[in-house]
């Protein structure tokens, strides 16, 4: 299922003096099966844009195209839920959205919503709670008396079971230590892979955009302002630059590598692995006669 | 150099009769003056208890913790809560004023300064960290780097010997982490302010002089940072992440690159990845 | 419409009234209040609009602005005047079609309480949108001091109030927050019967109930290690200072308050 937005403007409170916009004309295109990160800083209008990809938002001009749905401005649009279904976001600290006696019943609570059986939904939530690396015993237990590093897990496995075609994230790694951040991003990872899901993730790390993304669009002041492959878009420091946008730590330090041994390697690596690799195969060229 | 604070074998439990898991177990440590020591550990490593038991909102069952070799009781606390300024992990939890200005001066209020003092002490603070220009601004128009700003000028307009960091980092996105940093860094330069940081970020341990490495509630280890990441895989099977360059030295290693010893900063590292290849 | 609804908020801004103290303007406009009731006729209730709309020129707040933002309540005004203009049978037959009987009484009745009902919102909104909540709070503080004697806790109660204001915006965006994520798990607040909308209200209570406990919890544990103890011993960093013009502005009332009983019958 592709996403898209075209010529998409909001604005909160409009017509009031309290109006705020937030976007300007933005186009997006998030095909289906493909990983997609959005960058910018707080208050480029990632927040904003990503409320947009379920229609929890309705442009106040411009169209969105949510599979064969049209968003479109100024028009009431009926049964937004069935949308909702098929694009699940995961919100920052969605640890916060849980609310029931027991982990069983929360994840259990979107499925049902949607009008998934009992029986099927618990089918889910037991095969789910294995998938984000929790063990059977908390489907009895209060999602209260968890960790936070739990509850949030819980939260994520409430967001798949619904069984999405699309799923948003939005800063899944925030306050995790690096352990949690890193199984976190590599269990998202393995979902897109595994089960082709469109992933969009929106996030101001540019070493989990580096890493995981196949393509990249960057948010600036409420517009979209780039989008390419990771690899294109961080060969480009001058123009990241003017979006106030760092190089990722493992592109920054391949400059400094590059500047030291007096010549550039073949192409920006992504990651520590592929550039240790770029390394040696570097060495072994420089060795020849 | 003096002592400022110390534990000593300091034991800790949320639920003592319960027979329950220390939070903090025999835990010994001393923050000399003007040092930067950083507290790190894993989430639920027992350091964010360690805070608590230093601010007096909690008080050791075995052990005891010491401010200038005064021990921390009842009676006292107050008295050294005015010396020690602690900025938390949530930025909105902690500002308690309507405005930036209000919320520096909370603390002077609290402790009975005088108005035209207040003044003075809220606008060098402000200048301090840099804020001084949002003085009337509401803390929902403010980012999460200087909400946490504000949270340090109001810790330092009392003048405190200490300033300790509880994850004060830990919910900002990376601009705002390098604002606070930067701000502290500052501080240490311009007024020799001994800082103590509760972190899980590996890189901002790093700035620190001294690390005292946290696990399961006990002390596994401390020293400088060279010598707490010379420990390498054991950090990384305490769920936290080596630094950067280390990190890169290994995967270049496991391609068959030679280098000449294992490299916590990037610099070292280029500079070694030159010398023992490409420079022959 | 919520958002549009000016009632209770504050604008920002540099007018003679904005500038004014806040003790002064809370006593100004609880005069008013009083004032108000001495109108009894034409001249006096034209005196009071009058009256009112060169306070809201002084505090170059825009007349548009306050229409558009108080149209509830004016349609609530106008309402009460047509009640008026209907039922009052006294006086001379005006008017006559059908059923509907126009008394003249009936015209002046609804004429006053409109107007009566009109300045006095005009006047406390113009209050509002001029000072800060947390300034009217200083006020009131201010204001009860002396109430302290008979054991009523005003500084409790005002850092209560200053506390509250603060956290309003933020427990407004994690309110929003909430109900987004819900409704993005297929929740729907606004369809199905009574029963079924209030059992959709549940997945965003407790979330918001647990996270402000939270949020209480940290900001107790703040306020203490910031050394707070009770109002004993603190000192003021917000101060109030009487001008000349909070003088003039109350002195300016009390010519109102004479000229209405001049020309009241």
């Amino acid at each position: 299922m592709d996403i898209k937005l075209q010529q998409v403007s909001y604005a909160y409170a409009k017509g009031t003096p309290f109006e705020k916009r937030a976007l300007f004309d933005v186009d997006l295109t998030i095909t289906s099966g493909t990983y997609k990160a959005i960058i910018g800083h707080t208050g480029s209008g990632k927040s904003t844009i990503l409320q947009h990809f379920n229609a929890l938002l309705k442009p106040t001009e411009g169209v969105v195209q949510i599979g064969d749905r049209r968003i479109e401005a100024g028009k009431k649009n009926k049964d937004l839920k069935a949308i909702r279904q098929k694009v699940g976001i995961v919100f920052q600290f969605p640890e916060h959205q849980l609310f029931e006696e027991t982990v069983l019943k929360d994840i259990m609570f979107g499925p049902m919503n949607f009008g998934v059986s009992a029986e099927e939904a618990e089918s889910r939530a037991r095969d789910l709670v294995d998938l984000v690396g929790l063990p059977t015993e908390v489907l009895e237990k209060s999602p209260f008396d968890l960790s936070g590093g739990q509850m949030r897990r819980v939260a994520i496995a409430g967001v798949l079971a619904m069984q999405p075609e699309v799923i948003v994230l939005d800063e899944p790694t925030a306050g995790l230590d690096p352990r949690g951040q890193k199984e976190m991003m590599d269990m998202f990872y393995a979902l897109h892979k595994e089960k082709g899901l469109t992933t969009i993730l929106v996030t101001h790390s540019m070493e989990d955009a580096a890493r995981y993304a196949d393509e990249i669009a960057i948010m600036h002041e409420g517009r979209c302002v780039l989008t390419d492959t990771p690899r294109k878009l961080f060969s480009e420091e001058a123009l990241l630059k003017e979006f106030r946008l760092e190089l990722p730590r493992i592109v920054q330090f391949q400059h400094r590598l590059e500047k030291m041994i007096g010549h550039a390697l073949p192409q920006v690596c992504l990651t520590e692995e592929e550039l240790a690799k770029a390394v040696a195969h570097a060495i072994k060229e420089s060795d020849r006669p | 150099m003096s002592e400022i604070l110390s534990f000593n074998h300091v034991t800790f439990s949320y639920a003592p009769e319960e027979g329950g898991r220390n939070a903090v177990e025999d835990v010994t440590f001393a923050v000399q003056q003007g040092e930067w020591i950083a507290v790190v550990g894993h989430n639920g490593s027992g350091k964010s208890t360690l805070a608590k038991l230093m601010s007096g909102l909690l008080f050791p069952q075995q052990g005891e913790v010491r401010f200038k070799h005064d021990v921390l009781t009842e009676e006292n606390i107050w008295d050294i809560r005015s010396n020690i300024g602690i900025v938390f992990q949530n930025p909105d939890n902690q500002f308690v004023g309507t405005t930036v200005q209000d919320d520096v001066a909370f603390s002077l209020e609290n402790n009975g300064v005088p108005y035209e003092e207040m003044v003075k002490r809220v606008q060098e603070a402000l200048q301090q960290v840099k804020m001084e220009k949002f003085l009337n601004h509401e803390p929902h128009h403010l980012s999460g780097g200087q909400k946490q700003r504000v949270a340090i000028a109001g810790a330092l307009a009392m003048q405190p010997q200490m300033l300790i960091l509880d994850e004060a980092t830990s919910m900002l996105d990376p601009q705002g982490r390098a604002e606070v940093l930067k701000t502290v860094q500052i501080l240490r330069e311009k007024i020799g302010l001994t800082v103590l940081s509760i972190t899980h970020d590996l890189e901002e341990a790093m700035l620190a002089d001294r690390i005292l490495f946290m696990n399961e509630g006990k002390k596994f280890a401390q020293g400088t940072p060279a010598e707490i990441f010379a420990l390498g895989d054991q950090l990384v099977e305490f769920g936290l992440d080596l630094p950067f360059a280390m990190k890169m030295t290994k995967l270049l290693q496991a391609q068959g690159v030679q280098l000449a010893g294992k490299h916590m900063t990037e610099e070292e590292l280029v500079n070694d990845i030159w010398t023992s290849n490409f420079n022959k | 419409m919520m958002e549009k609804m000016i009632f209770g908020r504050f604008i920002p801004g540099d007018s003679f009234i904005h500038r004014l103290d806040p003790r002064s303007k809370l006593l100004f406009v609880l005069g008013f209040i009083i004032i108000v009731f001495l109108a009894n006729n034409t001249i006096t209730y034209a005196l009071l609009l009058a009256f009112t709309f060169l306070v809201i020129l002084v505090s170059r707040i825009r007349l548009y602005f306050l229409v558009n933002g108080l149209k509830p309540v004016l349609i609530l005004m106008i309402f009460t005047f047509l009640l008026h203009l209907f039922f009052t049978q006294e006086g001379n037959l005006l008017w006559e079609w059908r059923f509907i009987n126009i008394y003249e009484e009936g015209l002046r009745q609804g004429i006053y309480i409109s107007v009566r009902f009109l300045v006095l919102v005009f006047m406390t909104t113009v209050l509002t949108l001029t000072t800060s909540p947390i300034s009217i709070t200083d006020g009131l503080e201010t204001l009860l001091d002396p109430f302290k004697k008979v054991k009523l806790p005003v500084h409790e109660l005002a850092l209560m109030m200053s506390i509250a204001l603060r956290f309003i915006p933020t427990l407004m965006d994690e309110t929003d927050k909430i109900m987004k994520a819900q409704m993005a798990r297929g929740s729907d607040l606004s369809a199905g019967s009574l029963s079924q909308r209030l059992k959709a209200v549940v997945p965003l209570l407790v979330p918001l109930f647990v996270s402000a406990f939270k949020r209480a919890e940290d900001l107790a544990t703040a306020m203490e290690v910031r050394g707070y103890r009770g109002g004993e011993g603190r000192t003021r960093y917000r101060q109030l200072k009487w001008d000349l013009e909070d003088t003039v502005a109350l002195l300016s009332l009390v010519v109102l308050a004479g000229v209405l009983i001049y020309f009241r019958q």
